[in-house]
């Protein structure tokens, strides 16, 4: 290990020299303060393991340092560096007096130093015969001891600035500063950039388009044969730009990795600049898009796969939208979160307020949201179950109307089985609640109304039971009171019979002769009796009909004839009254088939009621036939008191004279009008009556021509 | 036949009710008939048998004996059969008066009847009586006065 050791020493000692002679050579052959110097550091960090250096050179008494060359060192700590010998505080100043190397620890200062956070030494640049120094060469250091080397540098640079003083100007070293500068620069960049003349010679390279472009001497067959190809390509890009005269040119430039071997896409970006004294250089950059190409394509083709995708997925989406949108029912789809990832229209309503809505609706969408939650962890949770049913409660936002659901929750698995989404769709149960409500109460109804039929029924069975017994003991009283009416009749005309009987022999004079005021007394009882013997018969008549004791007597008959023999038994009436009466007759009258006793019976109580309720005028007696309706009208007009609307149905009831009227005045029993109605009812007809009251009145008996029995 | 033949006729009155009949009897008397009374069907047949009345006034609800019977028995009996009855009743129904007929009543009054008209119906059966015996039998029965029924 020791030899191995001694013998790389040795080595590195044989090749160090041969380096040192290079450089030495360099330096003294050189007149460029600023190459030697660059030299001078490279070949530092090469052989005496200096991390970073610097090289600043400053002119011939007062004046700013400036900086020429460095190695490892940050773009910005060169261009922050600022010195100027004037500052005489400043250590690095003090440094350059002194002839010997300064040290510092790398501790904080309270200056800016190119090297920054390492211990470095600082060199003065003189020869020995020097009185001041030209720079200072600052190097990294690992330790108080000063390499040789970087001490015997400093020497062969101050002697070569010494050397070159008188010839350089300022302006040059200055240059050479901002050039120094500029390679930094363009170094940091780390697209390749060129500055060559219009035929694509090279003349400045940065270092990655050195990598490009140039090979180094011990460099391979392969190396050389890519660089070569290289240059050849970028003239033949140059001078194809020369052509088109497109300033700036851009455009795509594929060149070899000379190590790798491998293809590099490029876009080259180039520009004329012109200079008068040397003429036109081109400026090229080179931006590596091999990578950039490849994503390009890759990216394009994902991008088209991708918008093929996305349009199935459209397509897709859209189909499943129209669908869930269809269906009435709220349906989502939430994450393994139990977060709402999709849903439809009727699920809104439910799970989604604009945030413009009121707080209590907020409120129930989130409490809606929760009561989902925690439905669709049983889903979640319950292992292996990939369906679950339930009800769950939630509410209306808006009104807050209790909102009950059934929900049916269920898992979307990946092809490989691992839980993606849950799909829930809820269905609405008020209605059924509503319907199972309502089934309930029809129920209870139903059964109510079977109980109560029954009860009904029950009823009605005593009821009708009781109607029974009611229609029997009715029959009986019916026909015990025609009886009794009937023998009440037989039984009050008997006295009856006596009284007229007797009242009449007095007015005769069988008992001898009456006075004047006799007779008057005489003949009302006998008008009185007459009047109560009336209103016998007319109940008799009545409890007749009622009790369906008058027998229909069928014959054919004449309606002139019968009108002509009421008029005659009312004959001494008529002419009491001052009045016109005559029949009116349609001369085409059909003859009746009818009750001739009954239909008399009605003419005369019609007339006989006309005549007593008109003052004066005229009572006619018409006949007209109807062919159409075959019924023959029997109508009794007169220009008489007249019956107001309202009471012309009165008239015809039991015992019905208009109160107060001149009724009590014209006599009568109050049951002439009905008996007829009555009578016309047996005999299939009917009587109306029209009247103005004042004016007259018209009673019309319709008949039809041929009764038949029923 | 003369007015004076008539009046002297005898009118048996058959009637229970005693101011009825009494009214009647007095009435026909005033009238100038001669009168004879009974008051149930079976003193009428007897009193008919006995006096051979020229006409009977036959109320036809009696005590005993009623008119209908009587009324048959007089007129199947050929001593008797040839004597006008006139039929007195205060039942209006339509039965009444065809029972009566049907009885063999030649006539038939309605009470309550007027003695004026009463006397009038007995004048007109007494002078139909006079007629010839067959023209007589085609007779129909005078409509009676009152309400006709």
């Amino acid at each position: 290990m020791a030899r191995s050791a001694a013998a790389t020493a040795v080595h590195f000692t044989g090749v160090d020299m041969e380096a040192k002679l290079a450089l030495l050579e360099f330096l003294l052959t050189n007149s460029d303060l600023q190459a030697s110097a660059r030299r001078a550091i490279d070949w530092l960090a090469a052989h005496a393991g200096v991390q970073q250096a610097v090289v600043a050179v400053a002119e011939p008494g007062a004046g700013p340092l400036l900086l020429v060359a460095e190695h490892g060192v940050s773009s910005a700590a060169i261009v922050d560096f600022a010195l100027t010998r004037d500052d005489e505080g400043h250590p690095l100043v003090r440094a350059m007096l002194r002839s010997d190397p300064t040290y510092f620890d790398g501790s904080p200062m309270p200056f800016r130093v190119p090297i920054e956070n390492l211990a470095f030494h600082a060199v003065p640049l003189r020869a020995e015969e020097d009185l001041s120094a030209h720079g200072l060469l600052l190097t990294s250091a690992s330790g108080a001891e000063v390499h040789p080397d970087v001490t015997w540098i400093a020497r062969m640079l101050g002697r070569q600035a010494a050397r070159l003083q008188s010839r350089q100007t300022l302006a040059e070293t200055r240059f050479g500063q901002e050039r120094m500068l500029l390679y930094s620069i363009i170094n940091a960049v780390t697209d390749p950039i060129l500055l060559t003349d219009t035929e694509g010679k090279l003349i400045i390279a940065n270092t990655h388009a050195e990598k490009l472009f140039a090979a180094p001497e011990d460099a391979s067959e392969g190396w050389r044969r890519a660089v070569a190809l290289n240059n050849m390509l970028f003239s033949a890009a140059l001078s194809t730009s020369a052509v088109a005269q497109i300033e700036p040119a851009r455009r795509e430039l594929l060149l070899v990795d000379p190590l790798e071997g491998s293809d590099l896409l490029f876009e080259l970006l180039s520009s004329r600049a012109k200079d008068e004294r040397q003429g036109t250089y081109v400026v090229s950059v080179l931006r590596n898009v091999t990578d950039l190409a490849r994503a390009k394509e890759e990216i394009e083709e994902s991008y088209r796969t991708l918008r093929l995708a996305q349009a199935e997925v459209r397509d897709e989406r859209h189909r499943l939208d129209l669908i869930i949108d269809s269906v009435a029912d709220p349906i989502l789809v939430t994450d393994q979160e139990g977060d709402i990832v999709l849903m439809n229209e009727p699920a809104e309503r439910l799970f989604y307020v604009p945030p413009a809505a009121g707080e209590a609706s907020q409120r129930r969408v989130h409490a809606n949201g929760a009561n989902l939650t925690s439905f669709v962890s049983n889903v979640l949770t319950r292992g292996g179950e990939q369906r679950y049913r339930g009800e769950i409660q939630l509410a209306e936002p808006v009104t807050g109307r209790p909102s009950p659901v059934e929900g049916l929750a269920g898992q979307i698995l990946s092809e490989q089985g691992e839980l993606m989404w849950v799909v829930t769709i809820l269905h609405d149960l008020t209605e059924a609640h509503e319907k199972a409500r309502l089934y309930e109460q029809l129920k209870e109804g139903s059964a109510e109304l079977e109980r109560k039929v029954q009860e009904a029924t029950t009823e009605l069975a005593d009821q009708n039971e009781l109607l029974r017994r009611q229609h029997i003991a009715l029959e009986q009283a019916s026909a015990l009171k025609s009886q009794f009416l009937a023998n009440m009749s037989h039984e009050f005309r008997t006295p009856l019979n006596a009284i007229l009987g007797y009242t009449h022999m007095l007015l005769n004079g069988v008992t001898g002769p009456v006075v004047e005021t006799q007779r008057k007394s005489l003949t009302r009882i006998d008008s009185k009796s007459r009047h109560l013997l009336a209103l016998i018969n007319d109940i008799l008549d009545i409890t007749r009909i009622e009790a369906g004791r008058m027998p229909l007597n069928l014959t054919t008959f004449h309606i002139p004839e019968l009108v002509d023999e009421v008029m005659s038994e009312l004959e001494p009436i008529i002419k009491r009254s001052n009045l016109t009466v005559r029949p009116s007759m349609s001369r085409t009258l059909p003859a009746l088939r009818s009750d001739r006793q009954k239909v008399k019976q009605i003419v005369l109580n019609l007339l006989s009621n006309s005549l007593k309720f008109t003052p004066a005028g005229t009572v006619t007696v018409g006949a007209t036939y109807d062919s159409r309706t075959r019924n023959l009208a029997i109508s009794v007009s007169d220009t008489g008191v007249g019956i107001a609307t309202d009471d012309q149905v009165k008239v015809f009831e039991d015992f019905r004279q208009l109160d107060g009227s001149p009724a009590r005045g014209y006599g009568g029993t109050g049951l002439g009008l009905s008996i007829c109605r009555r009578l016309s009812q047996m005999l299939g007809g009917t009587i109306e009556l029209q009247s103005t009251p004042g004016k007259g009145s018209v009673f019309t008996l319709r008949l039809p021509t041929r009764l038949r029995r029923r | 036949m003369s007015d004076t033949d008539v009046k002297q006729a005898l009118v048996l009155v058959v009637e229970d009710y005693q101011d009825a009949r009494e009214m009647y009897a007095a009435y026909l008397q005033f009238s100038g008939y001669r009168v004879a009374e009974a008051t149930n069907g079976l003193e009428a047949i007897e009193k008919t048998l006995e006096l051979l009345p020229d006409i009977i006034l036959m109320d036809l609800a009696l005590p005993k004996m009623d008119g209908w019977e009587a009324t048959r028995r007089l007129k199947s009996d050929a001593r008797t059969k040839h004597i006008p009855i006139v039929a007195l009743t205060g039942h209006a129904l339509a039965g009444h008066a065809e029972g009566a007929r049907q009885a063999g009543c030649d006539a038939f009054v309605t009470k309550p009847c007027l003695p004026d008209a009463l006397v009038a119906e007995i004048r007109r059966m007494l002078a139909s009586r006079d007629v010839p015996p067959d023209a007589g039998e085609a007779k129909r029965p005078a409509k009676p006065t009152g309400r006709r029924r």
